[in-house]
Order: C-alpha cells, then structure tokens, then sequence
C-alpha cells in the first residue's frame, strides 16, 4: 500500500508499525522525531501505531544548527 | 557568591551559548563543549534523508547539556509551533529558540510571526527564547508573551560582523525585564566581550567557533571573554571623558 513518507509515495507492506517502518530503513527508533498525519508521535508510542494506507509520516532527526 | 543566569526557572552555568552548524566534524562539538564551558546546545530539526546514513547530532551533545532546538526552516507561526511541539515530543526538554525567516539574504528574522509563535508556545509551557531583530516594542511585547529571554541579533547569521545592532541592543537590555541574548553575528571573542559589558546576560556563538581555523581553542577563547565581560559589567566600568585626566600626581615633579 502506498503512504507519504518525508513527502514521498513509498510502498510498504501491510500491517507496518511506524517502529518497523523505521527500522526498515535502518534508522535508530530512537534518534529520530516522527510525525504521524500532523500528529508528534512520541517515541513510547512507536511501536503500538499502525501504518495505513495514505497516512503522512515526517521521520525527523536533529542536525547541527545555530 | 556566584552570579548565575537564570532562564525559565533553571540556572544555567555558563553565560556563553553554543550553536552546532557548519562543523567539519560533529565530533569536535563535545570538546569544543568542553573547552568552552557551554551549557546550552542548539540543534535543528530536518527531514531523516532516507537514502544515505546520517549521524545523530545529539549523540555528541554531552548528558549534563541543556539541548535548545531551533525552529529554523520556519517561514510563519504554525511552522515554528509544529516544529516545536515535534522536538518537544522526541523528550529532550523544552526548550526552544524560534527562529523564523523568510529574507534569504540577509537571514533577518520576522518578528511579527515571531511574536505570535511566541504567544502559543509560551501558553504550551515551553521555554522559549526567540530569535529577533532588535526592535523595543517587540522585544517587549515578547517578554509580556511569556518569552523567557529575547534574543536580538548582533549582525547577520554567519557574517561575522560583530555588534552593528548595538545601540538597539543596549536600548533593549535598559528597558526589557527578561534577560538579553545576543544571538547572530558574533565573529570574536572580543565582540562577544562587548556584548557582556554592555549588560548582555548571555550570548549565543556558532559560525565564529565552528569555521575558527582551530575550533576548541576558540571555544576556550569565547567561554573566557564571555565570563571577562560579565565580571566587567558588574565591575562597573568607568567613565569615558572628552579630554585627559592624569594617571599620576601632578605636583612633586623632579625638575629645576
């Protein structure tokens, strides 16, 4: 099915956690900041949501700024 | 006794604030940290390029920081706000500077917008420190929002120019009552000095340590002349004159 990843289309399969889609990409769970359809996710609550067809995820990490 | 600096309600140990951008290496942050005593760290929030690995930034924060994510990237409030709130959520405090642009050539700051994500936040209970153009009525107007600091700009970000803004700054340092941090455009330790006398209570460094040709030694450089300026201000300096006046006596001179 297909969902909106960092304003892309992506495919995934089926009854993805946000966790698992995070991990998929060998990303650490716990350095990133997700937001699920406009909502701050937090991190507790990573595993526990599941990925439907059209949601919009921002995954974000913290970089260098001023 | 110590003087400490006190933002939203926790003391922070040192008066010199670092940014994290534009080092050659993320590993120089926790010595440059180190070297310069800073407490407050500022981060960025961005979009994870899901192609290529990426290194985490908070990895080199050390524990004992005060992580202040930035809102940069924002061009208006809700984008400012919707950055805040997902920083806050990934649980590393909340504090945050605002920081929203639309002039990409000067990088100028839009108070108006500013002032409004200030508002919201402030009512959310995070700690807030916006990023501004030093203007009186704004700054004001901040601090009534609820912000716990203001922090006018000295020069553009990342030119290096020192305090161009400062006869604006020392007017908002007089007549605000939250505390003034200058934030942009510090290019010496000198400068950074100057702020301080002038009663700055912090400032906030970034291109000038991280593009300095050795990095750490100008981290130490900043963190002494930011505690030298500060023990100046509350020296209190001595008036300037038109004219000389005299070191040493003017009578009993050796002469015929």
């Amino acid at each position: 099915m297909i969902v909106h990843v960092n304003g892309k289309p992506v495919n995934v399969p089926e009854k993805l956690t946000i966790e698992g889609l995070i991990r998929q990409r060998d990303l650490d769970p716990d350095t990133v900041v997700v937001e699920y359809n406009l909502a701050m996710v937090k991190r507790s609550d990573l595993a526990g949501i599941v990925i439907k067809e059209n949601d919009r995820l921002e995954i974000l990490r913290f970089v260098g700024g001023g | 006794m110590k003087d400490m600096l006190k933002i939203g309600g926790q003391e922070v140990n040192s008066r010199l604030f670092l940014g994290t951008g534009k080092f050659s290496s993320n590993k120089l942050i926790p010595e440059v940290v180190k070297a310069s005593g800073a407490q407050v760290v500022t981060v960025a929030l961005r979009r994870v390029d899901l192609e290529y690995e990426e290194e985490n930034i908070a990895a080199y924060v050390p524990k004992d920081c005060i992580l202040m994510p930035n809102t940069s990237g924002a061009r208006n409030a809700l984008e400012a706000v919707r950055i805040a709130r997902l920083a806050r959520a990934a649980g590393c405090g909340n504090w945050v500077k605002i920081e929203v642009i639309t002039d990409n050539r000067y990088l100028l700051p839009d108070n108006y917008e500013t002032l409004k994500a200030t508002e919201i936040l402030a009512g959310e209970g995070f700690v807030v420190l916006p990023y501004m153009s030093p203007d009186l009525m704004t700054a004001k107007k901040l601090a009534e929002a609820g912000a716990a600091a203001v922090m006018p700009l000295g020069a553009p970000i990342g030119s290096n120019r020192g305090l161009k803004t400062r006869e604006l700054v020392r007017i908002l340092i007089e007549e605000v009552s939250v505390p003034i941090i200058v934030d942009a455009g510090i290019g010496r330790p000198s400068e950074a000095a100057e702020a301080m006398e002038m009663g700055a209570a912090a400032v906030l460094v970034n291109t000038a340590i991280a593009t300095a040709g050795d990095p750490v030694i100008m981290g130490r450089a900043f963190g002494l002349a930011v505690e030298a300026g500060r023990i100046a201000y509350l020296a209190e300096p001595g008036q300037t004159a038109e004219y000389a006046r005299a070191s040493s006596p003017l009578t009993g001179f050796l002469r015929e």
